[in-house]
């Protein structure tokens, strides 16, 4: 941004010089005799204006953590060491089971936005707990799954394979779990502060951080559980 | 920061007369990308089941379908789209796609190179030896 901090006498002054070369638009402007100032200082924002796209920021960083697991995988998910492959190991129907519990705690979460919207406490809270109910669902299945793994011997330190996955996959589920007692929270905060601003902006930035694990699960069942299986 | 309470999440500020016709565009536009995320994972689990595809154009598909389901995502559950009030969110997605782009593509390549490049395996070594 250009910033100018120059007294009305100088500033007339360089433009008469520059004047030649500017042409018929710098001339307009020198004929209004009124010298154009820019403001030094930021101006104010409301409180909370940029949080949206800061925590669309950490939401790209976060992104960028798990494209560095998901190099990870792709390099290491070949490496089995003599221990179970893929398609000894993935229960397909399990997998989709699980993404469906996502994909629905993801829309019945932008039905409570929507429900936000409306100003309507208790059927945010209902949807909410719709939510949360899901979520749980895909974590006790994915915990379900490891306990299974692990009881077949196919443990983290089984072989590369098996390590990139489990990194990979229990991240993953390590922000949903975390999701969740947000998810937690922000019903307490409905319930004993209702829709003020700064409530509803928490609302909002769990929204994209909620809706963002889900699109991060579609990458993993791709990458992970069905082209396992396929190759 | 000024200790006021007029603050407003943008998008959110939505006048009440119209919130109703706004909830039900709002539904209409969950229900639209429910229903397209369905469709894709659908056909996606149905590809790596199925036997009557060229096996290995299937891992490509699938990765088609995975993109596309993320696009879906991205504008009828994030609402990402082209409109002047987004322009820094979709600048910031550019850019972080570009990212995860180059270190996913660049490790796979990098790694496979090596691989390639590996010193020869033991029966070539031997082979090698016999003469």
């Amino acid at each position: 941004m250009t910033t100018l901090a120059t007294t009305g006498d100088a500033f007339v002054a360089t433009r008469d010089t520059a004047a030649d070369s500017h042409g018929a638009a710098a001339a307009s402007q020198r004929t209004a005799a009124t010298p154009q100032f820019y403001v030094l200082d930021e101006h104010p924002h409301p409180a909370g204006y940029s949080t949206p796209l800061g925590f669309w920021l950490y939401i790209m960083s976060d992104c960028l953590l798990f494209s560095v697991l998901f190099a990870t995988y792709g390099v290491l998910g070949g490496n089995y060491a003599a221990g179970p492959s893929p398609r000894d190991l993935f229960d397909l129907p399990l997998v989709a089971v699980n993404t469906t519990m996502l994909l629905l705690s993801s829309i019945t979460y932008g039905f409570a936005m929507l429900a936000m919207q409306d100003n309507r406490a208790g059927r945010v809270q209902m949807w909410l707990a719709v939510t949360a109910f899901f979520g749980l669902c895909f974590i006790g299945i994915e915990l379900y799954e490891f306990a299974d793994f692990i009881r077949q011997g196919a443990t983290p330190q089984r072989s590369a394979f098996l390590s990139a996955f489990f990194t990979l996959v229990g991240c993953h589920g390590l922000h949903v779990t975390v999701g969740l007692l947000w998810l937690v929270v922000m019903m307490a905060q409905v319930a004993a502060r209702g829709f003020r601003d700064t409530v509803q902006r928490r609302l909002f930035c769990f929204s994209l951080f909620w809706h963002t694990l889900d699109i991060i699960w579609v990458g993993i069942f791709t990458v992970v559980y069905l082209v396992g299986i396929v190759s | 920061m000024s200790a006021t309470h007029d603050d407003r999440v943008p998008g959110y500020d939505a006048a009440p007369a119209n919130a109703r016709a706004e909830t039900r565009s709002g539904l209409l536009v969950y229900t639209i990308g429910l229903f397209l995320a369905v469709i894709l994972t659908a056909t996606s689990f149905w590809a790596a089941n199925t036997s009557l595809l060229w096996p290995p154009g299937v891992p490509l598909g699938l990765a088609v379908l995975a993109i596309a389901q993320m696009g879906v995502h991205l504008v009828f559950f994030l609402h990402i789209t082209t409109g002047s009030d987004n322009t820094n969110n979709v600048l910031a997605l550019a850019f972080g796609m570009l990212i995860v782009t180059l270190v996913v593509a660049g490790s796979l390549w990098i790694m496979a190179n090596l691989n390639a490049n590996m010193m020869p395996s033991p029966e070539l070594l031997n082979l090698h030896m016999q003469h």
